[in-house]
Formats: C-alpha cells, structure tokens, sequence
C-alpha cells in the first residue's frame, strides 16, 4: 500500500564528524499508528526531516506515497507533520498562521476553521500565537498538520507541554485517525503513553533501526514497551546514570 | 506559484509590525519631502517678485540675459566683426568663514560690486542674430567665450565647438544669413576663414535683429579645491567686449543702431558706432538651471526623505526572510512548498509589488502637494514635463522594490535579521548618504556608479548642459549615470543576490 505510507530505505547522513542516519530503513504502514522511538540522538528528527526534504541524505532514499516529498505539488494533502510546536511567527495570530498554509495549498479559510475546531482552538484563533503555551502551540501544529486532510501524519513529540486532557485528546484523535486507514508516525519518549496508542514500533540507536516490530509482539517478548526500550536501547546510548535499572544489572 | 503567492501575501499582510513599518516608510517619504521645503523670495515682495523665467523655442525655461548693439536686418545679409578680445570682472574670491551661499533664487543681474578682474568660462562676446531684443525669442550667435575658445550656439540648449581660441587675443567673426539658415564662420587674421556651424532657426521672421552683444554668467568659487561641499560662493560676474572693423553686406536702409539690456527693464537707447566700441553685459544665453549657478530648485527635491522609507523597506524586507530563520518557521514554510527556488521568487514578487505601490503612491501625493508647498514658500520650481514627473514617481516605486528585493536577497543568503539588515542598509542607503553629505565629489561619483544606491539617479529631474558651469556633482542633484541605467545597476545587484540567495537555499539543508 505504497500510495499511502512512508518508505526509508537505506538513509545515510553525516553532520560533520557524527554520523546521524547509518542506514535507517523502515515502513510506516496505512491504518495504523507506528511509533518512533529511540534515545536522544538515534536519528529520529534527522529521518523526519529527510522524509520531508528538509535534509538532503548522503545516501539511500524516502518516499511518500511511492514519491520523494519534493516532487509532491501541494505536499500538505499528502503528509501533515509537526516537527516543531514553537516554529510560529509570533506576532500571527493562529488562524493567520494556518490561513497561510492553507493558501499555499490552494485550500480557503473555511478548511481553516475546520481544523481550528478540531485542535479546540476556536476560542483562541485569533489571538497571537506569541502568546500561546506550549500545549496550545502543539495544538496549533497538529492543526497545521491537518489542514490539507492528508493519509499520511508525521509527529515530533506532540505530547510535549500538554495537559493531562490534551494527552487524552491526542491519544483518541491519533486513533480515530489511524482507524481512518491513515498512516501515522508518531515520535516521543513517553513509553507509557505510546504503549496505549501505537500498533506497530519502529525503535532506533544510533542512526539505525533496532527492532521493527508490532506492539503485541513487544509487550510478548518484554512485558511493556519500557521494558522493551531499556533492553533494545542497552547498547545505543551514549550516557546512562549510575544507579538506573539498566546499569545496575 | 499562485498558491505560492498567496501564502506569502497573507504572511506579509498578516504581521501587524511589518505592515506598520510599511505604511510609515511611506509616510516617512511623504512627510520629509514636505519638510524639506526650504524658502524664497518669488511672490513674496509685492507685484513684478514673480519669478517668471522666458520659454525658449523648444519649449523649455531659458535665460535669456545679454547687451545687444543691433540694427534691423530683412531678408538674407551678412555682418563681419573684428573682436579685439574679452576683459572682466568676477565676484571677490571669498575668505573661508565667509557667509554660506543662499538656497534661494539668486539674481543673475545687478552689479559686481567689489568684484576682482578675471573672466568666467563661459563668459560671451561675439555676433547673434535674433527674433527682435524680447526674452527666448530664437537666435543663433557666433562668439568668443573666457575660456571655450570660439562657439557657435543657436536656440540656447545647442553649442558647437569652434577652434580654441585665447579670450585675450583679436578675433574676426562673421555672421550670414540666407533663408532660415545661419552660418557662422571665424578667422584669426580676417582673411583665412572657418566654418564653425550651420543651423537652422525654422522660426526667425525676415526682419530679424542682427549686432554685437556680452553677457557673463553668475560665477561660482569652489574652495578648497573643489572638494569642500558647501563650500561654494559666487555671484554675477560681468564681461567687456571690443569691437572694431564692422563690415556689413544687405544690411538694408534702416542702418540705426540701437543697444538694448535683453531681458532688463531699461529701453533700448540709440547708439552712434564710432571705429571701435565695447558692450560690456552680465547675465546668459542658456537654458536655465537649478542649483548654484542658476534660480529655484527641481521637483526631485520632495524626494529627498526616499532614504528614509528605503531604510524601513531595507528592514522588513529583509525580516520577511530572516523572520521565518529566527523560528524554524522556514522548515514549515519548505515542507509547504518543497521548490524552495518559488519561495524566494513569490517573497520578491510579494515585497517588491507592495514596495513599488507604496513607492509610486507616496511619490505622487509628495511631488504634487510637495511642489505645491515649495511654490507657496516662494521657492522657484522647474516645471517638469508630465514625462519626466511620471519617470519620477514610477521609478520611486521601482527604487523601493528593488531596494526590497536585493535585501530579501541578503536575508536570506546571512540568515541572520541583524547581519542582513546591517548589510542592506550599508550596501543601499549609505552610499547614497555619503555622496549627498560628506563625501568629495569624484568618491561619491563612483559610489553612485558601482553600489546599488545608483538607482537614485532614477529621481533626478535636473538637466546638465555642458554650455552651463552648474557643477554637475551628485550634491547638485546630478547623478553620474542617466535615470535607467542607474536603476539597471540595482535591479543588476538585487537579480546577483536573489540569485546567489535561491542557489543557497537549493543546495542546503534548512
């Protein structure tokens, strides 16, 4: 089902003399929702930004739909993503910011206020994204997420700053997305919350993928997804503090 | 790309402080063009202050300032004349710490005063004929000049190069007439003979004034060696021509002579010519100009505050690019539109279109109410033809857009809103700074040649003739590159950055 999911495949990148991506491959499969996770530095926000053109790879390639994203003619109907909740110009008020985005779409105002219903910010649209507090702001990225309506989300720590209603919130709008049949690549750190979200869970160190593999699988073989993480992520990380469950044994 | 545009109009439109910095350039260009009026004397003493310059055949605003020793001449006919050379008077050379020079109209008339001898360059003695003694009426005359050797000029914008020619020494003129054509010719010994031109005069009637006559323009010291800038003084300057050895072929029965102050309130008073007489005149036969050497100003004074709303422009052009840097904003920007070369192309079309409507809005409302205000201050404006008012405001806007677009350009080859505005402002609004104020004329000459400052050549209004001493230097309002092709030089530099700045973009990652 290429024509709605993510391909990467054999990705390599280099920043000067650390190597981020060491040929990172991985599906991210329609109809369900994949977790993305990993240790600080395993590659996560590299891959994202390559999928999205952003970064140009040193080798291997990503494609959307069976496309590279930079061939796409309005990329936003196809992927929405959320990299970064405080990329936001901050004397724009909300709406302003998504009316943008949708017109470079070719979408109206009234889409924009469709997505501004379903992030919870109508109170709010019109006031200056400046002002907003993380939460709001993460909301304000999910919304721009998705504005073009797209089968395939990708999102970088959308739980970041949310209150313990928006946690929920996401949790059950990622869901019913999934159920959807769109594909969903959702990175974060909190195992807890992935573990009642994610079908699938692609985990990464080091630049490349440590295990593939499903979530029933996982809890299987592990008894929880942080179990799991400690054990797959034992030789990736780079610091680990004296008296952690993982450096004790 | 319409889709591109769109998003990047609604960007723009959408930043409350930018749209206010906008809106203040242009009020910026708009208000220091009214305050920068300035004050004279037309009008302002009663009846006969008007300051009414005479139209020339062409149309133009002339002067027209000489003594005449003339007769009737009908139908075709010929004048020769030995000029026994030129002397004068020039205004004393001023001390330093003298008085500074008046912005307002100056008198070319009046007398020299405690002047000193000495010639100024174009100082003029020689034959003309003329349309009858009144003001911008055609002529053409053949003359030694103080320091242009021998000219033949006609219908005051043309002038020919004759033989250089000491002012010092004798020289024999002859002027003919056959139809409407007039050739003057030049000798130094009366016997060997050049043409020095032939022209046509289309509207000189067959009863035409024909004689001897002098004029000397105002004179302007430069001190310090033509570097200082305000340091210019001058005044009326006055020549004395001798003349003997009149011969004159078809000169018709009325042989009276009559001398005549063109464009002075005295009338003519008959003359006896003995062997040898002198006409001693101040003034010119020229087109008239603004600045040092001349009356009034030009409408490209409103303009000056265009620095000011360019600096604003420079600043949030540059911020529309460095903006979306300071947040990340430009990852969502580029995941938006992956052909990152459009991005940069609708920003440019974006900015420099709303620029270009601000410049052009403002430019009109300054040079209209702005010339208004300077006429009712008593300052003496030149007309500027409807052509040359609407090169002026079309290429105000075409100034600001470009300004705009090379520092979009800037910001988004630094990255860095501080860096890139510091860099625009410098490479933009300083040059041309630095020539209007301190700089000497030949640096400031080529800085507004090479930087894209060159652009505001586009504002100038003001002619340069070479046959008038107005120290044509971009202090004066001259610009060394013609409107056009000092706006080529910005939209040159402004297409290099944009350039420079959609490879950068292409090839890195953001």
């Amino acid at each position: 089902m290429n024509q709605t999911s993510i391909v990467v495949n054999g990705l390599r990148k280099r920043f000067g003399p650390t190597l981020a991506l060491d040929g990172m491959s991985f599906t991210v499969e329609p109809g369900q929702v994949t977790g993305f996770v990993g240790p600080n530095g395993a590659g996560k926000s590299t891959t994202m930004r390559v999928v999205l053109g952003l970064d140009a790879p040193d080798a291997g390639t990503a494609l959307v739909g069976g496309r590279p994203y930079r061939s796409l003619p309005c990329p936003l109907r196809v992927v929405g993503s959320l990299l970064d909740a405080g990329a936001l110009q901050p004397g724009r008020t909300a709406r302003n910011h998504l009316l943008w985005l949708a017109h470079s779409q070719g979408l109206t105002a009234a889409r924009v206020d469709e997505v501004l219903e379903q992030a919870g910010l109508t109170s709010v649209a019109r006031r200056r994204a400046g002002g907003f507090s993380l939460g709001m702001r993460q909301r304000l990225g999910i919304a721009a997420a998705m504005l073009g309506d797209p089968a395939v989300l990708m999102l970088d720590e959308p739980f970041n700053g949310m209150d313990p209603e928006g946690i929920v919130w996401i949790r059950g709008f990622l869901r019913a997305l999934a159920a959807e049949g769109r594909a969903v690549l959702l990175s974060t750190h909190l195992m807890s919350e992935l573990q009642d979200t994610a079908d699938h869970v692609v985990l990464v160190g080091r630049g490349r993928v440590l295990a593939d593999r499903t979530m029933p699988e996982l809890l299987a073989r592990h008894g929880s997804l942080e179990r799991a993480y400690l054990e797959l992520t034992r030789d990736a990380v780079e610091f680990r503090a004296a008296g952690s469950p993982e450096a004790s044994r | 790309m319409r889709a591109v545009l769109h998003a990047e109009w609604t960007k723009l439109r959408t930043v409350r402080g930018w749209v206010v910095a906008l809106a203040v350039a242009a009020a910026a260009v708009v208000g220091l063009g009214l305050l920068t009026g300035g004050q004279g004397s037309c009008g302002r003493n009663g009846p006969r202050s008007e300051c009414v310059l005479p139209v020339g055949p062409d149309g133009q605003e002339v002067t027209d300032h000489f003594t005449f020793v003339h007769r009737s001449l009908t139908g075709d006919g010929s004048i020769t004349v030995r000029l026994n050379g030129l002397t004068g008077v020039l205004p004393r050379k001023p001390g330093l710490g003298g008085p500074p020079d008046s912005t307002g109209p100056q008198a070319t008339e009046g007398g020299t005063g405690d002047g000193q001898p000495g010639l100024a360059p174009w100082a003029k003695g020689g034959l003309i004929i003329k349309d009858g003694t009144r003001p911008g009426s055609t002529y053409a005359a053949i003359m030694l000049t103080g320091a242009h050797g021998v000219r033949m000029q006609h219908d005051y914008v043309h002038d020919r190069a004759g033989p250089p020619a000491p002012a010092t020494t004798p020289r024999w003129l002859r002027l003919t007439r056959a139809g409407q054509t007039i050739t003057g010719e030049e000798s130094p010994d009366g016997t060997a003979w050049t043409t020095v031109g032939t022209v046509r005069l289309p509207g000189l009637p067959a009863t035409a004034q024909v004689g001897t006559f002098a004029t000397s323009p105002q004179f302007t010291w430069i001190l310090g060696g033509g570097r200082g800038v305000g340091g210019a003084m001058g005044g009326p300057s006055e020549v004395t021509a001798t003349f003997d050895n009149l011969t004159g072929r078809d000169t018709g029965p009325d042989a009276s002579w009559s001398r005549t102050e063109v464009g002075g309130d005295a009338s003519p008073q008959p003359e006896q010519l003995g062997a040898s007489w002198r006409v001693t005149g101040s003034g010119d036969i020229a087109p008239a100009v603004s600045g040092i050497s001349g009356i009034g100003t030009t409408v490209s004074q409103t303009l000056a505050g265009t620095f000011a709303g360019l600096i604003l422009v420079v600043v949030v052009a540059t911020m529309t690019m460095t903006a979306e840097y300071r947040r990340g904003m430009i990852r969502t920007t580029v995941a938006a539109v992956p052909r990152r070369g459009r991005i940069l192309l609708a920003k440019a079309t974006i900015i420099g279109a709303v620029t270009f409507g601000l410049g052009v809005l403002a430019a009109t409302v300054v040079v209209v109410v702005g010339g208004r205000v300077l006429r009712a201050h008593g300052v003496y404006l030149h007309p500027a033809a409807p052509g040359i008012e609407v090169r002026l405001v079309v290429g105000t806007g075409l100034l600001l857009a470009g300004a705009a677009v090379l520092a979009l350009g800037l910001g988004a080859l630094l990255r860095r809103g501080l860096t890139a505005v510091v860099a625009g402002i410098v490479v933009i609004v300083l040059p041309y700074l630095l020539a209007m104020t301190v700089l000497p004329p030949e640096p400031a000459k080529w800085l507004l040649r090479v930087t894209p400052a060159a652009a505001f050549a586009v504002q100038q209004s003001a002619v340069s003739y070479p046959q008038v001493d107005d120290f044509p230097i971009p202090v004066n309002g001259y610009f060394p590159l013609s409107p056009w092709a000092g706006l080529a030089v910005l939209a040159g530099w402004a297409a290099l950055v944009l350039g420079l700045a959609g490879f950068s973009l292409r090839r890195r990652d953001v």
